[in-house]
Parts: C-alpha cells; structure tokens; sequence
C-alpha cells in the first residue's frame, strides 16, 4: 500500500531523512517510533504530498506522491503534529468543511461528519467552536478529520499526544477497529502505545532507518543470547554448580533474596533453550522451584539501545 | 469550480462570524454615507450659487457628484483592503491549517483563487451597501446610470487588484500584522507611482503612468469603457495571483 525507496529530505542543508526505504502492506498498523527530531513528522509531510523529497520515491495506493498528489491525496487521511483545526469554526462545520474540501457533497459530506464525531466520541461536543475546546478535544476533532472521507490510507502523526489515559485507550481502540480496512501509520514517542496498536514497527534515528519488523522480533534480534531468572525457595551452591555444567551455559549468578525466595540469573547461548533442563535440575535437586522465566527486553530497552548510536544494528 | 467555492464559501463565512466584518462594514458604511451627504450638500450649494449668478458652467453631476464620491470611495477602500485580506494566508501557516488545505485532493490554484473569491464577494457586499446612494439620487435628479455603472465596474477591477496584491503578501507571512502592512504599503507605492514620472525620461515616464493604478480608473469615472484599462487590471491581477501561487508552492517545497 505504501512503498518508500530512498527517500531523503534536506532543509537546506541539514539532512532530515537519509535514505529511507520500507514498505507497508494493505491493513497494517506500522508504529513510527523515534526520538525527537529523528524525521518522523518529515516524513509523513512528504507521504502526504505536503512537501516534496530532496530525493527518492514514494508511492501511497500506487501514485507516486510526487506524479499524481491528487489521487495520493484522495486516499489519505492526514493528522498533522499540530492539529489543523479552525478556532472560529463549529466541530460539525469544521468537518463538513473537511468533507467537502475531499470531494463529498452536501447530505454525504454531513453523514461522513456525523460518522466521524461518532467514532471519536464528539457528540456531545458538536456545536461547539473549536476554539473553545480543551487539547484533547481538539485533537479528537484532528483525528475526526482525517479519517471523515474514510481513507485507504491514515497517517497519523502522534495521535494520542495530550489525552487523558482513558481517551488514550478509547482512540487506541479506535486506531486498532480502523486496521484491517485502513493502512496506518502512526508515530509516536510512547513505546506502550507501540505495543497496543502495531502489527508492526519502524525505529528511525537521524532519519535513517534503525529498525522495521514485528515487535517480537525486534526483541528477539537485540536478545544477546538467553537469560533465564529463576527463583527458588533454597539456592543452594550445588544448585549453581549443576546448572552452571550444563551445555551451552555461560555464566549463572549468585543467588540474591528476591520474590520470597533466591533468583539464579542464567544466562545460555542464543542457540540452546536449557529452560527445560534447568527445572529438571531445579526439581531433582528439590531446589523448590518457585518462577523460571526467560527476560525479555521491553520496549524501551529495546528503543533506547536501538536509539543509542554504539548499540545500532 | 466547486473546490474554488468551498474554499471561498469557507472564507466567507468566517468573514461574517468574526467581528471584523461588522466593523469593517459600519465603519465604510458610516464614512461612505459621510462623504455623500457631504458632497451632496457641496453640489446643491454650488447648484445655487450657479442659479444666482447666472455666470459660466453649472456644476456637472458627474463631476462634482459621482466621479469625487467613487475616487473617495476608492482612497476609502485601499485603507480596508489590507485588513480583509491579511488574514487569508497568514493565519492558516500560522495555525498551521495550512496543512489540511495542503493535503487536501485540491490543487494549489484553486486554493489562490477561492482564497481571492471570499475577499472580492465581500467587498462586493462593501460595495452593495452603497446601492442605496445613487437610488436616492435618482429620485430626485438623473443621474447617468452609465457612468455609475462603469465607475462600479472599474472600482471592482481596481479593488480586485488591490486584493489580489492583498493575497499575495498574505502568503509570503505568517504574519497577518506584516500582511496587512506590506499590502497597505504596495498598494499605496503603486498609488502614487506616478509622481516620479513627471522629471522622467519619456520611457520611464510612460511606464510609471501606464504602472499608475489610478490612471486606469480615469476613463471608467468618465463612464468610457477602454479595453486598454480592463486588460490592465485583468493582467495585474493574473500576474499577482499567479506570484502568489508561485510563492505557496515554494513554502511547500521549503518547509
Ligand atoms: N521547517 C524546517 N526547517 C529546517 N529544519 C527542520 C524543519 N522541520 C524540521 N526540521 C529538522 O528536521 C529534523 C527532523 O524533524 P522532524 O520534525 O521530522 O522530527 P520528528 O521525528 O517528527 O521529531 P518529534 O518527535 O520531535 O516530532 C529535525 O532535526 C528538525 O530540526
Ligand atoms: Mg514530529
């Protein structure tokens, strides 16, 4: 749905994107996560037709962004970082406005709008002035915006920024119910958000691409090698020494109290699942094996390291 | 057509909910119904010295009526001009809505042109608020509908250049206090253009007056209809809407 080949954008001289290159597929959610000034609003303008690139291409629903922004513009739902809201204009007005400006008539354009207040829960809000209603609201009324001509394509560029915790679990909803018929690309600073809504995600750092696949799999490549924790009622030194013979593992900790008992922090090659083998042990030993779990990194170890110029892969 | 309208309509609209309209309209309706009651009463009074004496040209209708209340009018105008079309531009890079009109599936001329269209149509309503003025002068004198309807359509050419220089400096800021200045200022050096003609060399001299906005209102106040004059203000208003696009596309490629 959405191919980018080389893209790059200079403002004047400073590089904003360098050579980006990803594509998204028809119904996916693709998370955009990078730290700040890293292009991600850069390049959702040019995905937009907003701005042209320095260079590359982009093509969006097949026209090519730069050839055809008409038809690129026709499929695109847009939430720009600022939402583009009119503050002497009526929620209603506004988006009929908006509805007119992407080619539906009168009683079309009114439905489109009503049906876009309905899926950003503004009806209660509808004939009030822009101008008058709180961030968030205003930031509905962005949201209600681009999806009110219901577009292939939505691009979405920090939907939730200034919401309450509950209306950020309502438009979550909201963004995962649009997958599937949509393609979506969100951007984002907050990682739990990335794990709610993607299927999939992009990491870029000083415009150039860091990471793109799933999130497990963004994980699994920075594992560096399997960590267990385990905790058990008695963490005997037999109990280190058995484990520490097994193949494949390279080091085992000292017991520490935690959790109401002693955690063994294993760590075995990337190759070797000893998950089985270490409660073998553990329970022939009658260590009284209370967890044993694999550590995974969370997200933000994972953007942190993945942001963090000598960890990049 | 259509996408020039809903832009226009938008516009237009928002003329009338914010209070500026209003005042915009009171004021040139105060000042307009001012200068005619004025001028009026300088009319009649030269009307009756002429009836005693008895001595040389009456006082023309034309002249000393309708001709001074458009050239008025016009001076009036070029004061209310930069405050309706500054915000047209400006305020959307500002409130950054520039972005949905932007992304908009509309092209770039039809924005510059629904943009220019909500200004016209309002000062057209400016202008329909002084209907009532040559009514009541027809009840009691004749005046040359004529000539008034070609002092309405040259006001409207040269208003409409005006605007279209309003447009462009509209754009080229996010200011709309720059805006209204710069177009307040334009506007006025073409005004007076003309006075570095009179030492000039021919050339120069002939450009500068032929550049004069007001020289090519001369011949609609005298009710003669030259192309020469239409072609003007038709080409200037091109050429500054035509500027005007050129400079939104480059804020598109800069920003
Ligand atoms: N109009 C502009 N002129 C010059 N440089 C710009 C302009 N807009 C952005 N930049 C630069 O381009 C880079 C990328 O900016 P961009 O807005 O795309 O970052 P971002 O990933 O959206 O950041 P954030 O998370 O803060 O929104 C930054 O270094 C920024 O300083
Ligand atoms: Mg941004």
């Amino acid at each position: 749905m959405i191919e980018v080949q080389a893209l790059s954008k200079f403002y004047g001289t400073r590089k904003a994107v360098d050579e980006l290159s990803f594509n998204v597929e028809k119904g996916e959610v693709l998370g955009f996560l990078g730290p700040n000034g890293a292009g991600k609003s850069t390049t959702m303008k040019i995905l937009t037709c907003f701005m042209p690139a320095t260079s590359g291409t982009a093509k969006v629903a097949g026209y090519d962004v730069f050839e055809q922004p008409l038809e690129v513009k026709k499929r695109v739902g847009y939430l720009p970082e600022t939402p583009p809201v009119y503050k002497d204009m009526v929620v209603l007005d506004y988006l009929i406005y908006a509805a007119n400006l992407h080619g539906l008539k009168k009683a079309a354009a009114k439905n489109a709008a009503l049906e876009a207040i309905e899926k950003c829960g503004l009806g209660g809000v509808k004939g009030r002035l822009i101008g008058n209603l709180s961030k968030g609201y205003r930031q509905r009324v962005g949201l209600a915006q681009a999806i009110v001509h219901r577009p292939e394509v939505l691009i979405l560029d920090e939907p939730t920024v200034g919401l309450d915790p509950k209306q950020i679990i309502e438009i979550r909803g909201l963004i995962k119910s649009l997958a599937g018929d949509h393609t979506v690309i969100l951007s984002t600073h907050i990682l739990p958000e990335v794990q709610a809504t993607c299927s999939r995600v992009l990491i870029i750092n000083q415009g150039r691409i860091v990471a793109i696949d799933s999130l497990d799999a963004i994980s699994a490549r920075l594992r560096k090698g399997n960590v267990l924790s385990l905790v058990v009622e008695r963490g005997t030194s037999d109990l280190v020494g058995k484990i520490q013979s097994l193949p494949g593992v390279a080091s085992v900790s000292n017991p520490e109290r935690a959790d109401g008992g002693h955690r063994i922090i294993v760590t075995a090659d990337e190759s070797s699942d000893i998950r089985s083998a270490v409660a073998k042990i553990a329970f022939s030993s009658d260590a009284g094996l209370l967890e044993l779990k694999r550590e995974s990194m969370s997200l933000e170890d994972v953007f942190v390291k993945l942001t963090t110029v000598e960890h990049s892969i | 057509m259509r996408n020039i309208w809903i832009v226009a309509r938008k516009d237009l609209r928002g003329y009338f909910t914010s209070p500026i309209a209003y005042l915009v309209m009171a004021i040139f309706s105060a000042i307009m119904g001012y200068m005619f009651f004025s001028l009026l009463n300088l009319y009649v009074l030269q009307s009756m010295q002429f009836e005693q004496l008895r001595y040389g040209k009456g006082p023309s209708f034309n002249d000393s009526l309708i001709r001074p209340i458009f050239g008025n009018m016009n001076v009036v105008l070029l004061f209310i001009v930069p405050f309706i079309t500054m915000r047209l531009f400006a305020e959307e890079k500002k409130n950054n809505t520039i972005e949905l009109l932007f992304t908009a599936p509309i092209k770039m001329s039809q924005i510059v042109l629904g943009k220019y269209l909500s200004a016209l149509l309002f000062v057209l309503v400016l202008l329909l608020l002084t209907i009532p003025y040559p009514i009541a002068l027809s009840v009691a004198a004749n005046p040359d509908w004529g000539v008034i309807a070609m002092c309405y359509l040259g006001t409207i050419l040269m208003i409409g250049t005006y605007i279209a220089v309003g447009v462009l400096c509209s754009s080229i800021t996010e200011n709309q206090i720059v805006a209204g200045a710069l177009t307040f200022g334009t506007i006025l050096f073409f005004w007076i253009i003309k006075w570095a003609s009179y030492n000039a060399s021919p050339f120069w001299s002939d450009l500068l007056s032929y550049l004069s906005i007001v020289d090519h209102f001369e011949d609609f106040s005298r009710g003669i209809f030259n192309t020469r004059d239409i072609v003007f203000f038709a080409s200037s208003i091109g050429l500054w809407l035509f500027l005007t696009y050129k400079t939104l596309e480059s804020y598109s490629w800069r920003s």
